[in-house]
């Protein structure tokens, strides 16, 4: 007996629906986000993510709306990421009743806003979420970048050492996608996943290219994660929250179960 | 009408608690304050808390809610301490550098320790964050209907270690078992967060509304 290992799906919302690209082009249509967090939350999900892709900035109420309504009915850890750039975008998401909320391009941009987010919010409810890319060629070593704007941006950071500092600088739990796997269905990218995993004392959230059961279980045992994330394995009802616990638990690894 | 304070005092996210309680007692008046009279005339007071202890316990006594913590305990009401809120009782925490804490409850709260391995062999990370079992040590009303070993979402660095081991209402292992529920005449602290943990959690807030503060 001991900690689980959390499986949190990740809903990206876009103008107020759950949108899921494959492989980047295809945006498929998942659903209302109150109606689909509900569905997750009583089929055992132990945290929801809420990424908000919203292009533009006026649409921001809309999530804002989302939590709100989630968070009176769903009484499990949220997480709000994407467009979290001042202090009082993390204010407005915690008022909104969201428990964590996620960095990302706003701490490449500025790494002392993390340091300041976790002093005023605590370091409780502030993830640092990292796109990483191998910039390593075959037979070198293998290193990660991290990559902003989506991956397509490159910022000559070395993803680990990136990592270390970012928990140095109060981020309480580290959000890892690698953008060489996000939309592909074939797995995590797991050597990435583990040397970050090592390298930092925070819990490591896997995500990015989970296409089966499996891939959540290798994230686990072999990319050493703490938490995995996936987002179209579950929203279009290829396996529910519960078959996917069902089955790491048969493969050793601690799960809740409701 | 059954009424509950919800402690502010300037330190973090009250909205989830006060959904959960919300939620669980929709005819229940809630009030989210920092006013000293409108606490004290609470039927029951619950005292959050999340960040760092100095920054909660120099809030407290700043505002003089520590006084008010203090004179609701002896008054008998029922007290419920959530995370930061249970680690304030005690009498010191490690915590930056050594924190004098309310000292209600004799004992002191410490860092987990580092460099331990999990029971997967890997590194024990900090903080504990997720869901965890609670073993419940011995009956209480605020365990009510909550099923043994039932799972609680944890988030946090420090725990409390009490002096007196039979206050050691609840208990959970990361990897050593450390005290995660404490209960003491009309208070009752965990260190998990109930209004994160689902019907559990729930259920421990519908209980602590119909506690009478004795046991």
């Amino acid at each position: 007996m001991g900690l689980a290992t959390r499986i949190i799906p990740c809903l990206d919302v876009d103008d107020g629906r759950v949108v899921k690209g494959v492989q980047f082009v295809d945006i498929r249509d998942a659903g209302d986000p109150v109606e689909v967090a509900r569905r997750y939350d009583s089929e055992g999900a132990d945290e929801i993510t809420f990424l908000d892709i919203t292009a533009t900035h006026h649409d921001r109420d809309t999530i804002i709306h989302v939590v709100e309504e989630v968070a009176s009915e769903v009484f499990i850890p949220l997480t709000v990421g994407g467009g979290i750039r001042t202090v009082d975008d993390i204010r407005r998401m915690l008022n909104a009743g969201a428990d964590k909320v996620g960095i990302n391009s706003a701490a490449v941009a500025n790494p002392e806003f993390v340091k300041e987010a976790a002093e005023r919010f605590g370091s409780q409810c502030i993830v640092v979420a990292i796109d990483a890319k191998q910039v390593s060629r075959p037979g070198e070593a293998q290193r990660w970048e991290i990559f902003t704007h989506g991956g397509r941006k490159a910022t000559g950071i070395d993803a680990i050492a990136w990592a270390k500092k970012m928990v140095d600088f109060g981020a309480g739990e580290i959000l890892l996608t690698s953008m060489d796997r996000d939309g592909t269905k074939k797995g995590f990218d797991l050597h990435l996943t583990r040397a970050i995993s090592e390298a930092v004392v925070v819990p490591v959230i896997a995500s990015g290219g989970v296409g089966n059961l499996e891939h959540l279980t290798e994230g686990v045992i072999e990319g050493k994660a703490d938490a995995v994330l996936a987002a179209s394995i579950f929203h279009f009802a290829e396996y529910s929250i519960q078959q996917a616990k069902q089955y790491m638990a048969d493969r050793g690894i601690e799960v809740r179960f409701i | 009408m059954n009424s509950v304070a919800v402690i502010d005092y300037g330190m973090g996210n009250l909205h989830s608690i006060t959904k959960a309680l919300q939620h669980v007692a929709p005819n229940t008046n809630i009030r989210v304050t920092s006013k000293k009279n409108q606490i004290l005339q609470s039927d029951r007071v619950v005292f959050p808390g999340v960040g760092a202890i100095r920054d909660c316990v120099n809030a407290l006594r700043q505002s003089g809610l520590d006084e008010v913590i203090l004179k609701t305990v002896h008054s008998g009401k029922p007290l419920l301490g959530i995370c930061l809120g249970m680690q304030a009782l005690l009498t010191y925490s490690e915590e930056n550098n050594g924190t004098k804490c309310l000292d209600l409850i004799p004992g002191e709260v410490i860092h987990f320790p580092l460099s331990l391995e999990m029971e997967n062999g890997n590194r024990l990370k900090i903080p504990h964050m997720g869901w965890n079992q609670v073993e419940q040590r011995f009956n209480h009303p605020l365990w009510n209907k909550i099923a043994a070993k039932s799972r609680f979402y944890f988030v946090h660095s420090y725990f409390a270690r009490p002096d007196d081991e039979s206050v050691i209402a609840g208990t959970t292992d990361y990897p050593n078992t450390f005290c995660c529920a404490l209960a003491w005449k009309n208070i009752f602290a965990v260190q998990f967060h109930p209004e994160k943990s689902h019907v559990a959690g729930l259920q421990l807030l519908q209980n602590f509304l119909q506690w009478d503060g004795s046991f």
